[in-house]
């Protein structure tokens, strides 16, 4: 289990990490969710002890980073945001060089990779730096893997990847968490947080909420509304003149608005639409996704 | 919006690399003030189709019309009439708001009162005229953004190309972002966004998906999910291109 208590990051300043604490269990896939800055690298950093907390301390299955680094580094597979591994060894050299340096071998530890490495075997005499950017990832995670580390720790593993690789990255992951790893990932991405067991919402430092992503979206309980309508700047203007806006925002096709009354209806909202003259394709209560209850949070 | 005007016109437009075919046979025409995504996987020929389109590249054969000039032979042109936005941010950290600002207009041949207009109207509108002699590099991440957004605009190109704008940025400021979006097309302005992150596809008026060097489909948002029966623009990506 992984227990944060009160971790404190300060860069002069700056606090990166504001008096987090939180609890990860055994297995568990955890997600931190939220915009660059929130301190996500920081805290991840914390936690496998390449950087010292100011205040607060972790606890890895009792473990201290900070006192028993040496033994959390070989419980720990890092994959940091930025690709890290050698770009002038090749695909092979670069999996055996990180199995040879946490004293293990790749044949030792390779049903554990097996299922990732596959898709570049193929490669495995290209060296690292020529490859596309799904394949690199994928060499990353086998690397981070290879010593069969008890916490697998990723680091913005998604971002600038397409859809696609993006799918099979968090398939992975799934597969990866039902081997029994514990996997702490980070991400600015929140449609991700739905692929996670439970979430931390970040931002300026401070965890807003701790929860399952369903249990994060049913803790925003104004009623919403999606609004179609191909006239998304005249419609903004208009309803942020009503006297009942709560919010009005866009989301995704439609815009997202929030009124003040409780008891407000489809038929209210369109009527008013109608008064002011802007065409819509509908309004329809909707429920709220992620990125809803984020901004919520936002507001403290 | 009646979108009728054509701001972009692409016509069997083939880009080769040799034996390989970077583009193949691209067909599509963008109009003015629409908000156009083009969407692809990693390698599926949507940089290349962009550099052309911004006339860094000239096309292997087929036309391509950007901005009423042809990509081929008026690359200069073209490039006078866009505007470009990186993923990467772009503004020089070392340099105030206003700098950076003169800089960049000066580039485009924006000076003197048309300069000083032009910029004192846009960053009121962002009500940061105060601000103008700030270092970028104090900036929170989403003014930095928005800023580089209103750089991008500051010669008024008829198109503005936005490589994943929003990217990294908190909820809140991703929709100031967005409104100021619908503000520029609105105005008219052709937004051309590109993007890996398929929840700012939803934002688009249209959308262009292209794998292996072809466009597997365009439509709206809407109109693409419902064909497919799906329910988000993730799963009618990976429908298409896997």
């Amino acid at each position: 289990m992984i227990t944060i208590h009160q971790l404190t990051k300060q860069f002069g300043p700056v606090t990166a990490v504001d008096r987090v604490s939180l609890t990860v269990n055994g297995g568990e896939l955890f997600g931190f969710i939220g915009p660059d800055g929130a301190g996500k690298t920081t805290l991840l950093r914390m936690v496998n002890s390449l950087m010292l907390p100011t205040s607060g301390e972790v606890s890895l299955w009792g473990l201290n980073p900070v006192t028993d680094y040496k033994q959390v580094r070989t419980m720990i597979g890092y994959m940091p945001g930025k690709f890290s591994l050698y770009l002038d060894l090749t695909v092979e050299e670069n999996l055996q060089f990180f199995a040879s340096v946490f004293g293990t071998t790749v044949a030792e530890n390779y049903h554990l990779i097996a299922d990732i490495y596959s898709h570049i075997e193929l490669f495995k005499h290209r060296k690292a730096g020529q490859l596309s950017g799904g394949m690199k990832q994928k060499l990353a995670l086998s690397c981070a893997l290879i010593h069969k580390p008890r916490l697998l720790i990723l680091d913005e593993p998604t971002t600038g990847v397409d859809a696609v690789s993006r799918g099979e990255f968090w398939e992975m992951l799934r597969k990866l968490k039902h081997s029994g790893i514990t996997i702490l990932v980070s991400t600015p991405y929140m449609d991700e947080a739905a692929l996670c067991d439970r979430v931390a919402l970040m931002q300026n430092g401070n965890v807003l909420q701790v929860d399952t992503p369903i249990g994060i979206t049913q803790g925003f309980t104004r009623p919403l509304f999606a609004i179609r309508t191909q006239h998304r700047h005249e419609a903004l203007q208009s309803l942020r003149g009503w006297e009942y806006v709560h919010k009005v925002y866009p989301y995704g096709e439609t815009l997202h608005y929030i009124d003040h009354r409780q008891g407000v209806t489809v038929d209210d909202i369109e009527a008013y639409l109608s008064v002011c003259g802007i065409a819509h394709q509908g309004v329809q209560r909707v429920a709220p996704g992620i990125e809803d209850r984020f901004m919520e949070l936002m507001d403290g | 919006m009646t979108h009728t005007e054509t701001v972009i016109t692409v016509s069997h437009l083939y880009k080769k690399f040799g034996k390989f075919t970077a583009n193949d046979d691209l067909n599509f025409e963008v109009y003015r003030g629409e908000i156009f995504g083009f969407l692809g996987a990693n390698g599926a020929g949507k940089t290349t189709a962009m550099r052309i389109l911004c006339g860094l590249s000239s096309p292997t054969s087929g036309t391509a019309m950007v901005a009423g000039y042809n990509v081929a032979e008026q690359p200069e042109l073209v490039k006078r009439n866009i505007g470009y936005m990186s993923q990467k941010f772009s503004l020089y950290e070392d340099l105030t708001i206003w700098e950076n600002m003169r800089l960049y207009a000066g580039i485009y041949g924006v000076t003197g009162k048309a300069f000083r207009d032009r910029a004192e109207n846009l960053l009121s509108e962002l009500h940061f005229l105060n601000h103008r002699h700030e270092l970028i590099a104090g900036l929170s991440l989403g003014w930095k953004q928005k800023l580089a957004f209103t750089v991008a605009l500051i010669h008024r190109p008829a198109i503005v190309f936005l490589d994943e704008p929003t990217g990294g940025v908190d909820p809140v400021t991703r929709r100031q972002f967005w409104e100021m979006i619908y503000e520029a097309a609105h105005q008219g302005t052709t937004i051309f966004v590109t993007t890996h992150y398929m929840d700012e596809a939803e934002y688009c008026d249209r959308i262009t998906i292209m794998a292996d060097g072809k466009i597997k489909a365009l439509d709206t948002p809407g109109n693409l999910k419902a064909s497919m029966g799906v329910e988000t623009m993730n799963e009618v990506f990976v429908g298409l291109t896997r």
